[in-house]
């Protein structure tokens, strides 16, 4: 499809031509200079950060999302169903690794029984992507084939000097352009692909460019016996970051709140295998100890999640947990011991 | 909220007494025929020092406009020393829901013996009062408490 | 240092004095650096590291470190050396089984502190005294150690050592780094400032408890935020009420005990300036029943708990005091 630009600039005209129709989320700084999503306004700009802290997950998972009340009077008990259509939205720059973690959720939202609050999210949101100029040391998308250059979504975009490029790559995406004609003008296809061949060349001088994950679904067993997890997740301190931050991390605990008068509201919030009430039943939790947990949440993304998804694996290389971690344990040093073993 | 919603509303307040000079007080006012204001609602504790922070916090997510503690005179705590440990602890904790917003004048500590009837209806006439002046809690309410 | 560091834990290992030694590990790149148990004298020699990024407080670990067989050598910073004391004050540590080195600190930095003067792409960092080099993808930058230091090393309270069976190093002072200035700040700001101030700062919190679970002081077997009897389960805020209730406790249950060594704000992914409302306690029991700093002694007694019979401030001090 063909390419359109418009000067950096003038973003905001594309924001606000977007904006009159449906609500458009980019990425802002906060005062300290950490990009999370929000909802575009008259005079926000899009973060130069080179990603959010918090993941895109949470436009279709949100962290606390509300799923059924009841009432009860006297004898009788009302269930009020509290799910609602999604409305249309725009997802603004959103980064290769984020694009991909959404595929990776789908597997498991959009599989059988299907989750209708994410599908209604999903079906209504456009997102528009952006390509990464300045990937960091912490980046190691390519690891698992995904293109920080062509970060796919339904309008892939790339910041190529003072102008800001597009291109729709689906439907929705030439939706999107064809609402946004009026501020853009068309583009040169060789400026992208320049750009696109610049950015191949720095991914593949980050310190992380040759990992590679290691196949080990017909080894399940060995690596979960591996002795090497006791050494791992010695000194994990059992906190949540690693998995709030992350793209991926789809788990969720579905608890009720009293709110008294006879009220009562069911909810789902983000739950971390890190925890040590994670999945816990009357019986007592499946794992009792941080080793059990710490390895749970490693195999989960590396091995369990790939043999149920022909091999995808269920990390993006995003680095937010190789940042965000307060004993910097990561996946990354995961993998790598992982295959000194293998 | 509307301003209609606004004329009728009327504090909540919580208050909590200690077993043994407190809610004694409060008996006492009772068998004097003194009045206190309704907006008062007692909850009755052993001993002050049995209020943990999460009491006056759960007080204010559930609606109540203020929360006041009351125990025996220092010096006169059925166990010896609890009301002390009470001072310390919610001078600490009212400072830091200063600290964080909400109004200091939203929550007291006030020490009423059983034989402080027409005292304790003072403190808690005193205490509606400033409440209705500050208006309703916005700052610690769980909406989802609402009654509706 | 490093190699200094290295040597002296090599020598008390060989000789018997301790069995494994807690240190920082080397990690990817120069600064993600791991809390480690170095059971060898090759292991220690291959991969112990110390720099400018070992910012971690290793005196958390010593809880379960000092249940184990043998005695563990473990390196201590000024900071972490109040938290080993206090520790040592509620019988959270076996003093027998551990064996102390305090080490110099000028300060530390760390990755993200680096990634806030806008560095990325961070391949190596050299120290030069306080002068670090950053070779980064993008180029190389020199920035001085006092720019990116991480903010609770700019307000550090004490460069001396509390607790430690040896030295290495200079010891330092009780420093006056203005660790207030920030809360009487907000102390001055309305009741409603100071209310979206905290909301603009909670409302970015993701409770992943980080904070809770790297504080040396909280050292509960349960926390109530875990503990589904507790009526204070909780596992993410839905509102501003939970938001502010869950870092209200977190505080007020160290408050007396908190060493003020910073980990919390440390470690929060979202940069939440925890440290404000442990250092408001600090500040309100400094002024209202003396001075205390909770671990400059092994058996203190926290002002929380340690009441006077006569002439304690009253509760109604803070509407006098507190800014409307």
């Amino acid at each position: 499809m063909a390419v359109f630009k418009i000067p950096y600039a003038d973003l905001g005209k594309l924001f606000a031509a977007v904006s009159a129709s449906e609500k458009l989320y980019l990425p802002v700084d906060n005062k300290l200079g950490q990009a999370n999503f929000e909802e575009w306004e008259e005079g926000k700009e899009m973060s130069k950060q080179l990603n959010t802290v918090r993941s895109a997950k949470d436009f279709f998972f949100p962290q606390i999302q509300p799923l059924v009340k009841f009432r009860r009077e006297d004898k009788k008990v009302d269930i009020i169903d509290i799910r609602e259509e999604s409305e249309d939205f725009v997802i603004f720059g959103a980064k290769a690794c984020d694009v991909r973690s959404f595929d990776v959720l789908d597997n498991v939202f959009l599989a059988e029984p299907v989750d209708t609050q994410y599908k209604t999210r999903r079906e209504h949101a456009t997102i528009v992507s952006l390509a990464c100029n300045r990937p960091a040391e912490t980046c190691f998308c390519g690891t698992f084939g995904i293109d920080a250059a062509k970060p796919a979504g339904d309008v892939e975009s790339w910041i190529i000097g003072d102008d800001f490029y597009m291109e729709p790559v689906t439907d929705k995406g030439q939706a999107f352009i064809d609402k946004v004609k009026d501020v853009v003008a068309e583009g040169d296809q060789a400026a992208v692909d320049g750009q696109i061949e610049k950015i191949r060349t720095i991914m593949g001088k980050l310190p992380l460019a040759d990992l590679k994950p290691v196949d080990n679904r017909e080894k399940e067993l060995e690596v979960f016996n591996s002795p090497k997890w006791d050494e791992l997740s010695s000194h994990c301190l059992g906190c949540g970051a690693c998995t709030f931050v992350c793209p991926t991390c789809q788990c969720f605990d579905i608890e009720d709140f009293n709110a008294g008068y006879g009220n009562v509201e069911r909810f789902r919030c983000w739950d971390s295998c890190m925890y040590n009430e994670f999945t816990l039943m009357a019986a007592g939790t499946p794992r009792k100890t941080q080793k059990e947990r710490f390895r749970q949440r490693f195999m989960h993304k590396l091995v369990y999640y790939p043999i149920k998804n022909d091999g995808m694996y269920s990390c993006v290389g995003c680095g937010r947990c190789l940042r965000k971690c307060p004993i910097q344990m990561n996946i990354v040093k995961v993998m790598k011991t992982l295959e000194e073993d293998a | 909220m509307s301003v209609n919603e606004n004329k009728d509303w009327e504090p909540k307040i919580i208050a909590i007494c200690c077993n043994w000079c407190s809610y004694s007080g409060a008996d006492l006012a009772g068998t004097n025929r003194l009045s206190y204001p309704a907006n008062v609602k007692i909850i009755r504790v052993p001993c002050s020092c049995r209020v943990n922070p999460m009491f006056v916090l759960r007080a204010f997510q559930r609606g109540a406009d203020g929360v006041i503690l009351c125990g025996c005179h220092p010096g006169d705590c059925h166990y010896s020393t609890g009301n002390y440990h009470t001072r310390r602890r919610m001078t600490l904790l009212f400072s830091m829901l200063n600290y964080l917003g909400i109004e200091s004048a939203r929550t007291r500590v006030e020490w009423v013996s059983a034989a402080e009837g027409q005292r304790f209806v003072d403190v808690m006439d005193g205490f509606v009062k400033t409440i209705t002046e500050l208006g309703p809690n916005r700052r610690l309410e769980d909406l989802r408490c609402k009654q509706n | 240092m490093q190699a200094e560091l290295i040597k002296r834990a090599t020598e008390l290992m060989e000789d018997g004095t301790v069995n494994r030694v807690l240190g920082w590990q080397k990690g990817q790149f120069v600064y993600d650096i791991t809390p480690a148990v170095f059971t060898s004298v090759e292991d220690l020699k291959e991969n112990f590291v110390y720099n400018a990024f070992c910012g971690d407080n290793l005196s958390k670990y010593l809880r379960a470190e000092s249940e184990k067989e043998g005695k563990v050598l473990v390196f201590l910073k000024p900071c972490d050396t109040y938290s080993f004391n206090q520790l040592l004050t509620e019988y959270k540590i076996h003093r027998e089984n551990v064996y102390v080195i305090g080490i110099e600190c000028n300060g530390k930095t760390s990755g993200e502190d680096l990634k806030k003067k806008g560095i990325e792409g961070i391949l190596d960092v050299e120290e030069n005294g306080d002068e670090l080099t950053v070779r980064t993808i993008y180029g190389d930058e020199k920035v001085s150690l006092k720019d990116v230091e991480s903010y609770r090393c700019a307000t550090c309270k004490s460069r001396k050592h509390v607790a430690y069976d040896e030295l290495i190093g200079e010891d330092g002072d009780i420093l006056d780094s203005h660790r207030f200035d920030q809360v009487e700040e907000i102390e001055k700001m309305s009741a409603e400032e100071r209310f979206n101030f905290w909301r603009g700062e909670f409302s970015r919190c993701i409770r992943c408890n980080a904070c809770r679970n790297v504080c040396p002081a909280c050292t509960c077997e349960k926390c109530v935020f875990d503990n589904y009897d507790s009526g204070l389960y909780n596992k993410a805020a839905e509102n501003t009420f939970e938001e502010q209730c869950f870092h209200i406790i977190r505080a007020y249950h160290v408050a007396g005990r908190c060493t003020d060594c910073g980990e919390c704000s440390r470690v929060c992914p979202e940069h939440i300036p925890l440290h404000l409302l442990n250092r408001k306690f600090i500040k309100d029991y400094d002024a209202l029943y003396g001075d205390f700093m909770a671990g400059a002694e092994v058996g203190q007694m926290s002002p929380v708990v340690d009441f006077t019979m006569d002439n304690d401030a009253e509760p109604s001090v803070v509407q006098k005091g507190g800014a409307e």
